[in-house]
């Protein structure tokens, strides 16, 4: 198990993620989830226990397993390990029968229970295999730590397959639904000076663009030019505003309302290194007077309507590359927000 | 280099949980204490050295997706925002020297 862990953690050589951990919860989850019978060994090789200590050698040597039942009449009767056999060797005992080496005391599980209970087993008694009986105590298999490593990955590869398709659905949204002019609308209610929330609307935005199809370099885009905005809500305004992302198939349109102070001069405010941040904000880093100039260098086109005393509306557009488009339909271009 | 080698050549301490740091390779670093700068300048998979320890280091990581962030001079960041970089998946280290030491060790031990 821990074997699965390393390789979730070091799949894209990436700090681990909420989504990965999500994985992993999953993996105790279905330790709970999957039964015994969906991952154990159904080929069992079995031993009689009239047959010698060195036929018990040779399967093991054959089929390349560390130890096997011993089945007398299709009753479980015994198992016998590599050790036992270590034992007989020991002693040069290679004629005797599996039986007077064996652990007649049989440690199994029901085919019915949940993995976590081989697991439990295996921690308590220290062995490797154990024999897999039914409801009549009739045996039906074999399971080993391997064979429940095995059946988490074909669990999480099944998981993994129904996420892809559920992304696949959303990344279809715009083609799956017929309009005129398809589009999204995720809005935000930004708080004055709440920078501890400050940059949450941001992740949102991006992560919602990412799970509509964007590509990383469109939704890093969309990050940096909303965050700002963000912030510049946050920083500046007497009572917060509202963030709005509208996603089309051809655009993402994002604009921020606020009702005041306003923006007495927009043609300073667009120029670099030119900033009315309060020292509360500079002191955490805000108030670079980059703003403005980093949300234009992301996006195609910035609007700022605003004057002393009056509210702020800005306005940025993104136009999508005919690659980028959500959808292969061709929607009706109108102007504005 | 992988931010293993980092944390023990520089003695960091590692404030969210620690995990496989081994399997981590940073490719570049970026210095700056302005949010707005770091928006514009820093690169996916960058160290970060800064000396801001609030909330919004996360939210600007998590955006500009540096995956590494080293906060100087000993500055302390909340309990809250060590969770809220766990959640990001946002790796914060800390340290009492000065960003300009360690940046300079940072470059000469190749992360340029």
């Amino acid at each position: 198990m821990s074997s699965t862990l390393q390789e979730t953690q070091g799949r894209k050589g990436r700090p681990i993620t909420d989504n990965d951990a999500q994985d992993i919860t999953r993996i105790e989850e279905l330790s709970y989830d999957l039964r015994i019978f969906e991952v154990m060994s159904r080929e069992v090789f079995t031993l009689a226990p009239n047959q010698t200590i060195r036929d018990g050698l040779e399967l093991l040597r054959i089929k390349r397993i560390s130890g096997a039942p011993v089945v007398e009449n299709g009753d479980l009767v015994g198992v016998i390990s590599t050790e036992d056999l270590m034992r007989a060797l020991t002693q040069n005992d290679l004629k005797s029968p599996i039986r007077t080496y064996m652990s007649a005391n049989v440690i199994s599980v029901k085919s019915y229970e949940p993995v976590v209970k081989a697991l439990e087993t295996f921690a308590r008694t220290n062995v490797g295999r154990l024999p897999v009986t039914n409801e009549h105590d009739q045996l039906v298999g074999m399971i080993t730590k391997g064979d429940i490593t095995r059946g988490v990955l074909v669990a999480i590869r099944k998981d993994y397959q129904e996420e892809e398709i559920r992304r696949y659905r959303v990344r279809h949204l715009f083609e799956d639904i017929t309009s005129d002019r398809t589009s999204l609308i995720l809005r935000y209610h930004i708080k004055p000076r709440d920078f501890i929330n400050g940059g949450q609307a941001s992740s949102h935005i991006k992560r919602a663009m990412l799970r509509l199809g964007a590509s990383a370099q469109l939704a890093r885009q969309c990050g940096i030019a909303v965050y700002e905005a963000e912030m510049n809500l946050i920083i500046h305004t007497t009572n917060g505003g509202i963030l709005r992302v509208q996603i089309e198939p051809h655009r993402i349109l994002m604009q921020t309302t606020d009702d005041g102070p306003g923006i007495p001069d927009v043609n300073k405010a667009l120029q670099p290194g030119w900033s009315t941040a309060p020292q509360e904000a500079r002191n955490m880093g805000f108030g670079a007077g980059m703003g403005l100039v980093n949300i234009k260098s992301c996006v195609d086109k910035m609007e700022i309507f605003s004057g002393a005393g009056k509210g702020t509306r800005l306005m940025m557009e993104i136009h999508l590359r005919p690659e980028e488009k959500f959808s292969a339909a061709e929607g009706t271009e109108e102007p504005g927000i | 280099m992988t931010l293993q080698e980092i944390i023990t050549k520089l003695d960091l301490k590692v404030l969210t949980t620690p995990q496989d740091f081994s399997a981590i390779t940073p490719r570049g670093g970026y210095a700056s204490d302005l949010l707005s700068c770091v928006m514009a300048g820093a690169q996916p998979d960058n160290v970060w050295v800064t000396l801001q320890a609030h909330m919004n280091v996360v939210a600007v990581a998590s955006l500009r997706e540096v995956s590494v962030v080293i906060i100087t001079e000993g500055a302390q960041p909340e309990a809250d925002v060590i969770t809220r970089a766990n959640e990001q998946g946002v790796i914060l280290l800390s340290t009492s020297a000065p960003s300009y030491e360690i940046i300079g060790r940072l470059w000469e031990m190749g992360i340029q």
